[in-house]
């Protein structure tokens, strides 16, 4: 079993992402993180989802996706080496001497406090979905009052693209 | 430049396409497409009683002539009518184009009168759906959808029509396109070349082969190539409930139908094979019985126009993925070019002693052989019909059929030397298929013979198109095997359920179903003796003009052998009578 990144480059039409959603429901497949986004080109768009599974599955995904008229291409950029990132904004709990200490942990995770109140920290952090998931651990669940992830991107090192 | 309303336009279209048959009931989101339909279509439409009728109607055309059926319906309930037989056409791969109406643009979320989400509701069961949101998109979506529906696997498309677009005073520049490009679709046109070779040698070097085809050859029209790859390679041919036909019934290397029903030289072939060739098939789980035991010894070549049926369920060792009549093609001329180069390989005749191992197990059980039915009671045997049915009809005939037992013993008892000719739902199983799928192939062919096999539960959930016939003079012929249950459900319970009827029994509330029959202008026979069922038959056949129902009152407690034992079954696992098994 292992976290797979498929990188789906579809159709910017109504629909087109109920369609692998749907799929992913109907066949009871799972995802674990989603997002999808227009690309230079207008008519098409970019969805970048993780989900987690033998080799069976994913080659079952892959392929059910590849099915859908909306997918032009499609990548398992979890097969070569890419970069993974995701965008997490914080909002924690930032009161007295712990105010120094969320800053420090920021700098170390390249954060940014991107937005001050007299006892909170809004911060933002990106990177691979394992690095976010160490920066909340590190700020501490007591802190936390909130987060949002923006699910993980992914685009393949050197010279392969996935375009049309 | 001609300009025409978006109701015209669908009218036009239909025409432009080639469409022969629309099966449709109209309806307030539908009513200006009606209009234009009824002032300028020459394509004639066949009103329903009844949109699951429309949409198996269709289906029915489909399969047989090969070429989409055409479905138009309104909103809110007619859509939602017409759901259960665009699944049944999807589980198939039956190519169709369902129209349906929608409330008007501006109404859509509001929860209108008669609005559902269409497109929502289907999306699991619809090769691909088209929301029109600009009148002068029409022609371009419908030439689309029916590229859709027919190219590749083919499959159902649904094409969400608000009302707004189709009104008559909006009217747009009409061009139909000769030819539709979509970029993110290119089903494959060739198989694979190192694959064929690496499946040529595979199976020049088989010393129990099988080849076992599915509906993927009877849609993708490749019986032709496998008649001769076949013959050539002087194989065993094992067919799915969806390939009856594709190869000749009557021909002696054909093993009959496989799986849960299916005959015991077929099951055994599959199960003792070293080489499963596999054309069009999806090793389902009403095939295989228990994944893991399946033919332990066997390599499979898989052949199929769509990569995600190959290794779904059973890993393939050569898939093959391209359309199975360009692939058999390729297949045939590499495997005549390695014989060519190599004198050594072993030819047809290497098979002798695989053949005369077949030829055992057919003595043994094999249903044409001789009568493997309980003959002694004082009924007539269901088997016993299929089996006159078939020689009134000389094998000839168009056969649907519902869901049951009736269905089974029709698969098993009819020869079908012909593709095209079996008309059923194998995938969802669908009850009340039978009767409209019969209309389509008769509408289709008018001089044809065309029966519907069913029981006395299925052809009640869509009697009411007996009034269709009647208005369109649609002259099928229906063979009701009447056991007084919902007899495989009975089957099931004799078997895992010491015999608890469970709500398979009706209790004497069944009609007459020559009287009812009758109602509808139509005539009605019963037979209900063995020796009265061959002449009744003829007569009924002899009726060219007549719609005739066929009542035929048959064995109860007969069950449909052989019969997979499950679960934890293999492929050769088999129940053969009541008392008997492997
Ligand atoms: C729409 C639908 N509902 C339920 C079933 C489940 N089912 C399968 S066979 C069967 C009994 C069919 O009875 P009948 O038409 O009389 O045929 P028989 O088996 O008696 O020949 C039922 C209820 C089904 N296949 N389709
Ligand atoms: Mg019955």
């Amino acid at each position: 079993m292992m976290r797979h990144i498929i990188s789906v480059l579809m159709e910017n039409e109504p629909g087109a992402l109920s369609r692998v959603v749907g799929l992913f429901s109907q066949r009871g497949y799972n995802i674990e993180t989603l997002n999808v986004a227009p690309t230079e080109d207008p008519t098409l768009s970019r969805l970048t989802l993780t989900t987690i599974g033998d080799d069976h599955k994913i080659e079952q995904i892959t392929k059910h996706l590849n099915r859908l008229i909306d997918v032009v291409k499609l990548v398992d950029l979890s097969e070569g080496s890419h970069i993974e990132r995701e965008l997490m904004l914080v909002k924690v709990r930032a009161t007295g001497a712990q105010r120094a200490e969320i800053k420090r942990c920021t700098d170390i995770f390249r954060g940014q406090i991107v937005d001050v109140g007299p006892s909170v920290y809004t911060i933002q952090v990106t990177g691979a979905a394992d690095k976010l998931d160490s920066f909340l651990e590190a700020v501490g669940e007591a802190a936390i009052m909130e987060v949002v992830r923006s699910g993980v991107s992914g685009i393949a090192r050197g010279e392969k693209v996935l375009s049309l | 430049m001609e300009l025409l309303s978006g109701g015209e336009m669908i009218a036009r279209a239909m025409e432009d396409e080639g469409v022969e048959f629309i099966f449709g009931y109209p309806g307030g989101a539908v009513l200006h497409i009606y209009d234009a339909l009824f002032k300028s279509c020459k394509v004639p439409h066949i009103l329903v009683r009844h949109e699951q009728a429309a949409t198996h109607a269709a289906d029915g055309y489909a399969r047989a002539t090969g070429k989409p059926g055409v479905v138009l319906v309104t909103s809110g309930p007619g859509a939602t009518n017409a759901i259960t037989g665009i699944a049944t056409a999807y589980m198939d791969s039956i190519p169709m184009v369902v129209l349906s109406g929608q409330v008007m643009s501006h109404l859509i979320g509001e929860d209108a009168f008669q609005e559902t989400d269409m497109l929502g509701i289907s999306r699991p069961i619809v090769k691909h759906s088209f929301q029109v949101s600009r009148t002068e998109d029409i022609p371009e979506i419908i030439k689309k959808a029916f590229y859709i529906a027919s190219s590749g696997r083919p499959g159902p498309v649904v094409i969400d029509l608000p009302k707004d677009l189709t009104n008559p005073h909006d009217k747009f520049e009409y061009n139909y396109p000769k030819k539709v490009k979509l970029r993110s679709y290119t089903p494959a046109a060739r198989g694979h070349s190192g694959q064929i070779k690496k499946a040529a040698s595979l199976l020049l070097g088989a010393k129990r082969p099988v080849i076992y085809a599915g509906g993927g050859v009877v849609q993708g029209n490749a019986s032709e190539q496998l008649r001769v790859l076949a013959r050539e390679l002087n194989f065993p041919v094992t067919h799915t409930l969806m390939g009856l036909g594709a190869y000749p019934a009557s021909d002696r290397q054909f093993l009959g139908m496989l799986g849960m029903h299916g005959f015991y030289e077929a099951n055994n072939a599959m199960h003792h094979s070293d080489v499963i060739l596999a054309v069009g098939a999806r090793f389902d789980d009403r095939v295989t019985n228990t994944c893991a035991k399946f033919c332990p010894g066997a390599k499979i070549v898989h052949i199929d126009i769509d990569p995600a049926a190959i290794s779904k369920t059973i890993a393939a060792d050569v898939p093959i993925v391209g359309p199975v009549d360009s692939v058999l093609t390729d297949l045939l001329a590499v495997i005549r070019e390695m014989r060519q180069a190599d004198s050594s390989l072993p030819d047809a005749s290497s098979l002798k002693h695989w053949w005369s191992q077949i030829d055992e197990w057919r003595d043994a059980h094999g249903l044409w052989v001789k009568p493997r039915y309980d003959i002694s009671t004082p009924y007539i045997k269901p088997q016993q019909v299929i089996e006159t049915l078939c020689k009134v009809t000389h094998g000839k005939a168009y056969v649907s059929s519902d869901v049951g037992q009736h269905q089974m013993f029709a698969a098993q008892y009819y020869k079908f030397d012909e593709p095209r000719r079996w008309l059923n739902s194998g995938g969802l199983g669908t009850m009340g298929f039978g009767l409209p799928a019969a209309m389509g192939a008769k509408l289709a062919f008018p001089d044809a013979d065309v029966a519907c096999v069913t029981g006395e539960g299925s052809i009640q959930m869509n009697i009411q198109e007996l009034s269709t016939c009647a208005q369109y003079n649609i002259p099928v012929k229906i063979i009701s095997l009447y056991n007084g249950y919902l007899g495989m459900v009975k089957q099931w319970q004799d078997m895992q359920y010491e015999g608890r009827y469970s709500e398979s029994v009706y209790e004497n509330s069944l009609p007459d179903f020559v009287k009812l029959t009758e109602a509808y202008g139509h005539v009605g026979i019963k037979v209900t003796q063995l020796s009265d069922l061959e002449e009744a038959m003829k007569e009924a056949f002899a009726r060219k003009n007549d719609l005739v129902f066929m009542d035929i009152h048959v064995d109860p407690h007969e069950h449909v052998y052989p019969m997979h034992i499950a679960p934890n079954g293999s492929m050769r696992d088999m129940w053969l009578s009541k008392t008997e098994r492997t």
